[in-house]
């Protein structure tokens, strides 16, 4: 029980130290440390990222307090995947506002993300295209043709109009209630 | 009580993260209203400064931005009440339906499970279409396509190290950071 609390936490470590570009950007740092370890399928990862969409507050706290509850079955681990996430940033940030004066020299920074931005458009991929099988759109060819065309009438509905993705994931919803 | 600061800093940062969806820069324009515009706690300038900071550390950008804020004001008292402000309401609801929505009983309540075989591939939807809006305000070309490709197949490749997140970000802060210095450094022997 104490290895799996220690994981966790070790996890979340990473996950907050390495998180750069936001969320989205995220998603492929938490794939990698929660469902590549195995505990948790591509599905009920897919879940969480809908639920998170769909509460208010970042997706990084969501899904650390999602995942710790899962993982160990308790409040605890919740709190302690929740903590850790943010432990490490907020140890930087508040180093990094007490010694990085406003007319530093922020080349350095400016450098890094210059480096970075490439970087996090190929890892938002990445966990596209992670999610992009059986588990999600389905083994039979029927339901992987219905699950495409939600996936497509979804990306028209985000990427071309300006409707809430909250909108987008209940009629998702609404139309899976139907079809399937 | 209304009049005491920590419990304003609190109750400011909780409102944000109560009713904010999405997190990151839906977040931003709100905590500027309410710290900027509404309290005048901060300047424009400062905040601006301060989400400069909040934005260059890796982690939550929402809790980051609370950090900063919560610290300038109050130290690190303050930045403490604020970032458990910010986290709170989001924790709470999760925690709420981490225990009754479980993976078993989406898998195994058959309208609960219909419904989310109906959302799955909207979610992949919702993360495609990031890709394309980042790549274009990353300015991304042919000639610096070759990375965010490189990237996503590493990741998805599922071999071990190759197959790391980490082993990008590292590889992409360090690169950028010795382009930026090649670059100032011939620009200035150009003089």
């Amino acid at each position: 029980m104490i290895e799996t609390y220690l994981r966790l936490v070790w996890a979340y470590i990473k996950i907050g130290l390495f998180g750069f570009g936001g969320g989205y950007a995220m998603l492929s740092l938490i794939h990698s440390e929660v469902v590549d370890s195995g505990w948790i399928s591509n599905q009920v990862f897919t879940d969480i990222v809908a639920i998170s969409q769909m509460t208010p507050g970042p997706i990084g706290i969501n899904s650390a307090t999602y995942i710790g509850y899962v993982v160990t079955g308790s409040v605890l681990g919740s709190l302690v995947a929740t903590f850790t996430v943010v432990l490490p940033p907020f140890v930087l940030v508040l180093v990094a506002s007490h010694f990085i004066s406003r007319h530093s020299d922020s080349s350095v920074i400016k450098g890094a993300f210059m480096g970075l931005r490439p970087v996090v458009v190929g890892l938002i991929a990445s966990a596209a295209m992670l999610l992009m099988n059986s588990e999600n759109f389905g083994f039979e060819l029927s339901e992987r043709v219905i699950s495409v065309m939600i996936c497509l009438a979804a990306f028209c509905a985000v990427y071309f109009t300006k409707i809430h993705p909250i909108w987008v994931i209940v009629a998702a919803g609404v139309a899976g209630l139907i079809v399937f | 009580m209304t009049g005491n600061i920590y419990f304003q800093l609190f109750f400011t940062f909780f409102k944000i993260g109560a009713f904010t969806f999405g997190g990151g820069w839906a977040m931003i324009s709100i905590i500027q209203r309410e710290i900027v515009d509404k309290h005048h706690w901060i300047e424009q300038d400062e905040f601006l400064d301060l989400l400069a900071i909040a934005q260059s550390m890796p982690g939550i950008l929402a809790v980051n931005i609370s950090v900063v804020i919560g610290d300038r004001l109050k130290g690190v008292k303050g930045s403490v009440t604020a970032a458990l402000g910010t986290i709170m309401p989001s924790f709470a609801i999760i925690l709420a339906i981490a225990v009754f929505l479980t993976p078993d009983t989406i898998k195994n309540n058959e309208v609960v499970s219909r419904i989310f075989k109906g959302i799955r591939p909207a979610v992949v939807a919702l993360i495609i279409a990031p890709v394309l809006t980042t790549a274009k305000s990353a300015g991304i070309g042919w000639k610096t396509v070759a990375i965010p490709v490189a990237v996503a197949l590493g990741v998805y490749s599922g071999l071990p190290v190759i197959s790391n997140p980490i082993l990008y970000i590292v590889l992409g802060a360090v690169g950028g950071y010795v382009f930026h210095q090649h670059s100032l450094s011939t620009k200035i022997s150009k003089r």
